[in-house]
Formats: structure tokens, sequence, C-alpha cells
């Protein structure tokens, strides 16, 4: 995840609360955000991984002009650009996110602009029971807001697999 | 709204159903809100065709996001200090997702008492999809 920054606005908290199914006044309603202990909007736990939004090149969007391997009328053969470890939007490619940690020195609130700054972490490898050798990567990324205060300490782990993992 | 860490007791638990059949519009819903368009997600040609699974599934971090509701509901807003998870097991359209968190402990930090939560959530089958923790500011 390499946004060089990440404003935090309102609409994009509503729009999260909504994804994940959480109606709580206090992601979406300035009024009823004020009279809680949060004493306003304040934006959901897992709401970092959306910085996805402004990393320009980030690989799991696509883009005007270039080759993406989801498909039109039929598959398009075009490959995944691989992506970072398990940062951001998890193993992305052909891999899975397999982990994700987040401490929070505060939570987020509109109007913040944040920083991140992603740290390579350890890779490491097993064998796994369904899907042959997993490979595990992992990444950190340190979330600071306007002021430079660390607001954020996010950890993936995104794992590529051998073959499709097959749960069904 | 908030928990008391005199009234909680260590082993108690908290329980609530995040979602009932899953509907693929609410991935698409995530994969807008996120900026994740892995096409495993939303894309059932290229899921099933390209990559071999037998349908597209939730982002690991839609099931994240909706357990973290259950973590908020509980615990109150802005109290969490920590919240992490192993992703066990792929989470499909059709599932019905019920989630968990079971006190494991109450720490002292600086004067502030902390919850630390075992967290789970399973499907309709009982598979552990979502395997964690959480940590939250209690009051005395």
């Amino acid at each position: 995840m390499t946004a060089k920054t990440f404003p935090v606005e309102a609409s994009h908290i509503l729009m999260f609360a909504r994804s994940v199914g959480d109606e709580n006044p206090v992601y979406t309603d300035p009024e009823a955000a004020k009279k809680t202990e949060a004493g306003g909007i304040i934006a959901p736990p897992t709401f970092a991984q959306a910085s996805a939004q402004f990393d320009p090149d980030y690989f799991l969007r696509p883009k005007a002009g270039q080759a993406w391997f989801g498909s039109g009328k039929n598959p398009t053969g075009a490959q995944p650009r691989s992506g970072g470890g398990g940062g951001g939007g998890g193993g992305g490619g052909g891999g899975l996110h397999a982990e994700q940690h987040f401490e929070y020195h505060r939570h987020l609130r509109p109007g913040d602009v944040l920083t991140a700054e992603v740290k390579p972490g350890k890779t490491w490898e097993r064998e796994g029971r369904r899907s042959g050798k997993l490979v595990f990567s992992e990444s950190i990324t340190e979330y600071r807001d306007q002021k430079g205060e660390l607001v954020i300490t996010a950890r993936g782990v995104g794992v590529r697999t051998e073959r499709p993992v097959d749960a069904r | 709204m908030a928990l008391s860490a005199s009234k909680l007791k260590v082993g108690e638990t908290h329980t609530a159903r995040l979602v009932e059949d899953l509907k693929r519009t609410q991935i698409v819903q995530y994969a807008g809100a996120s900026g994740d368009y892995n096409p495993l997600h939303t894309d059932e040609i290229f899921t099933t065709k390209v990559a071999g699974y037998p349908s597209v599934f939730a982002h690991g971090m839609l099931t994240m996001g909706m357990t973290g509701k259950m973590l908020t509901d509980y615990v109150g807003d802005a109290r969490l200090t920590k919240y992490g998870v192993r992703f066990t097991s792929q989470v499909w359209p059709g599932d019905t997702l019920d989630s968990s968190a079971t006190l494991k402990e109450i720490k002292d930090e600086g004067g502030q008492k902390i919850g630390v939560f075992d967290v789970s959530t399973k499907n309709q089958d009982g598979v552990e999809v979502v395997s964690g923790y959480a940590e939250a500011r209690l009051d005395p």
C-alpha cells in the first residue's frame, strides 16, 4: 500500500460502513455521533484498508488503457501484476489474504489526512493441507496523521498457494 | 454502551449474527468501498474458469469488517485498541455467519482496564472462517 496521502472523508466512511453491514450512526450521522463517546464521526475499525483507493498504482484496480486480468465477455488471458506482500488488498494476484492485524493509537475521523509507510516484514513457507506449498509474506503499514503522529499500525500477511484452496 | 471491567467475567461470551445468506451484491459493495477489485471476489467467469475456484468468494476483509461490527457493538465506539485475525476458511455467497467474542483476561495498563477477547466467526456448517483477538478499553 503506497498511498501518498489518504484523505479520510465522511462519504467514504459512510460507503465503507454500509458495505460491511454496519449502520451504527457513529459512522454516518454527525449529530448522533456527537452524542456518543466518540464525540463525532469516526471510521470503522477496518477502514484503513480502504487506503487502496488512494494508491495510484494499486494492482487490484483496473486502469484505463491497461490490460486487466478479470474477464470481459470471456477471460482475457491477461496476467495479474504481482502486488506487494500481505499489505493492502491481501495477497492479491494469485495470492490470498492470510492475516490482518490493526493496532489503534486513535480512531480515524473525517478530515484526517494520513500518510502510509510500508515496511516489509518476514517471509516464511509451510506445507498446506489443502493447497500444496504455502508462501507467506508480511508487511507492516504505519499510518500517520497530518501532525505526523502514528494513528494506526497495520500488519498484513499474504499467502501464495500452489493450487486453489477449495474449501467447499 | 461501554463495558465495565467490574461487571465482566472471564470466559463470558458475546455473540451476534453477522449476515444471513451473504449476497454477491454485498461483496461487490465491499469491493467498491474498499478499492479491492480483485476479480476473485466479483467475476464468476475469471474465478471459475481461470483461477479454478468453485465460485467467487468474499474478501477476507469483508468478514473482518463484519466481525468488527460485532466487536464495536459490544465494546462500544472508539474503544478498540487492537484487533487482528487469521482468515482460516473462505466465505462464499450464500453463507450465514455468526461471530463471538469471549473475554480471555482483563489487564491493567497504567490504570486503564483493557479487556482481551478471543474472536471467532463461523459459517452455517460450524467451520471457523475468521479466528482472532481484540483488545478494548473498559470502564473500571
